[in-house]
């Protein structure tokens, strides 16, 4: 009864969420919707009975991917009065286009057909005594090693195309390098410099341009408690 | 299948406070609130920011890199959970191949260690 109740309430707001993620005018809005829809396809997948992917797909969908289409509708910096200005243009072609995706997906349509072993595959779902999490894990890693190995490859295709692409060197930026932080000494920066009363010193220059010279006779001038 | 649903009717029960506790939060602040509309209460305070202000603009690519980078070991990650769940039946060919996989990504990781990916200038 509540299965039913929250299985019509998840599926209801799926669906109109994900005809506001076409619909609405601001892509934000939509890729929030989208979000939305990723929420409540979840709720389906626990419906039943696939509790492993209902968490990924929170994980992931909702926790990495959403937040990618967020940075990436950030980043086109539509203007949405300059995209609208070419539309009697472009109509004609856009169009036709459209008319022949649509044809296509007209003729898709008609020639569907369930396979017959269908209701058969619907029947066991799961193998019964284990968890939904144990009978993914029993036959991904040794019935489809294959694909397994295959997704490994395409993880590493993807995160090493995304740092050629993105990943440049600027001149000029400086870079935090730990490792010669903690190797410098007191001795390379530092000097103690005993400075008669009344006399004053000339700073000899240091072989690291950047160094400021008030460091080294700071204590002559200021009397300390400077910093 | 029954008491797997079951055990999650708890949260089922929170999402509904949750949302009744959101909307009644905003539904009070509309109705109890006074209104007092003012143009200077949408301006910058002194010499701060604009309150309001067109969120579309160009920001760094480097942020749209790391969350590539987030999501790639977050599906790594993601694979590990049935894995060690059922390592007790799938043997030392399960074991291997994640193995196997763990070593390709690691050769990822090292890639975009050397490169730097990692680092904020």
């Amino acid at each position: 009864m509540i299965a039913t109740l929250a299985f019509y309430a998840f599926a209801s707001v799926l669906v109109a969420s994900a005809a506001m993620v076409v619909t609405s005018r601001n892509p934000v809005h939509a890729v929030l919707f989208l979000i939305l829809a990723f929420f409540n396809a979840a709720g389906l997948f626990l419906l039943a009975g696939a509790e492993f992917l209902a968490m990924i797909l929170v994980i992931v969908y909702v926790g990495a991917v959403a937040v990618l289409f967020l940075f990436v509708v950030m980043m086109l910096d539509v203007n949405f009065s300059e995209m609208r200005s070419g539309f009697v243009r472009y109509l004609p072609i856009g169009g036709a286009v459209g008319l022949v995706l649509l044809a296509e997906l007209l003729m898709v349509g008609a020639v569907w057909s369930v396979s017959p072993s269908a209701p058969r595959l619907i029947a066991v779902p799961v193998p019964g005594g284990v968890t939904n999490t144990e009978a993914l894990g029993r036959v991904l890693y040794t019935d489809y090693i294959y694909l397994f190995q295959a997704a490994g490859i395409v993880l590493l295709v993807a995160m090493i195309g995304a740092i050629v692409l993105t990943l440049r060197d600027r001149p000029g930026t400086k870079r935090q390098d730990i490792a010669r932080q903690i190797d410098r000494s007191r001795r390379e920066t530092l000097d103690m410099v005993n400075v008669e009363v009344g006399q004053g010193m000339v700073v000899p220059p240091k072989h690291e341009p950047a160094k400021q010279p008030e460091h080294a006779n700071g204590n002559g001038h200021h009397g300390g408690g400077h910093h | 299948m029954q008491t797997m649903l079951a055990a999650y009717f708890p949260i089922l029960v929170f999402i509904g406070i949750a949302a009744g506790v959101a909307v009644a939060m905003v539904a009070a602040s509309l109705i109890l609130a006074r209104q007092a509309p003012d143009p200077v209460k949408l301006s910058a305070y002194e010499c701060g920011f604009e309150p309001f202000d067109d969120a579309r603009r160009k920001f760094d690519v480097r942020f749209y890199l790391v969350a590539i980078l987030f999501i790639i070991f977050d599906l790594e990650v993601a694979f590990l959970f049935p894995w060690a769940v059922s390592l007790a039946e799938i043997g030392w060919l399960g074991f291997g191949s994640m193995m196997g996989f763990l070593g390709v990504l690691t050769v990822g990781f090292i890639y975009e260690w050397k490169k730097g990916a990692l680092e904020w200038e």
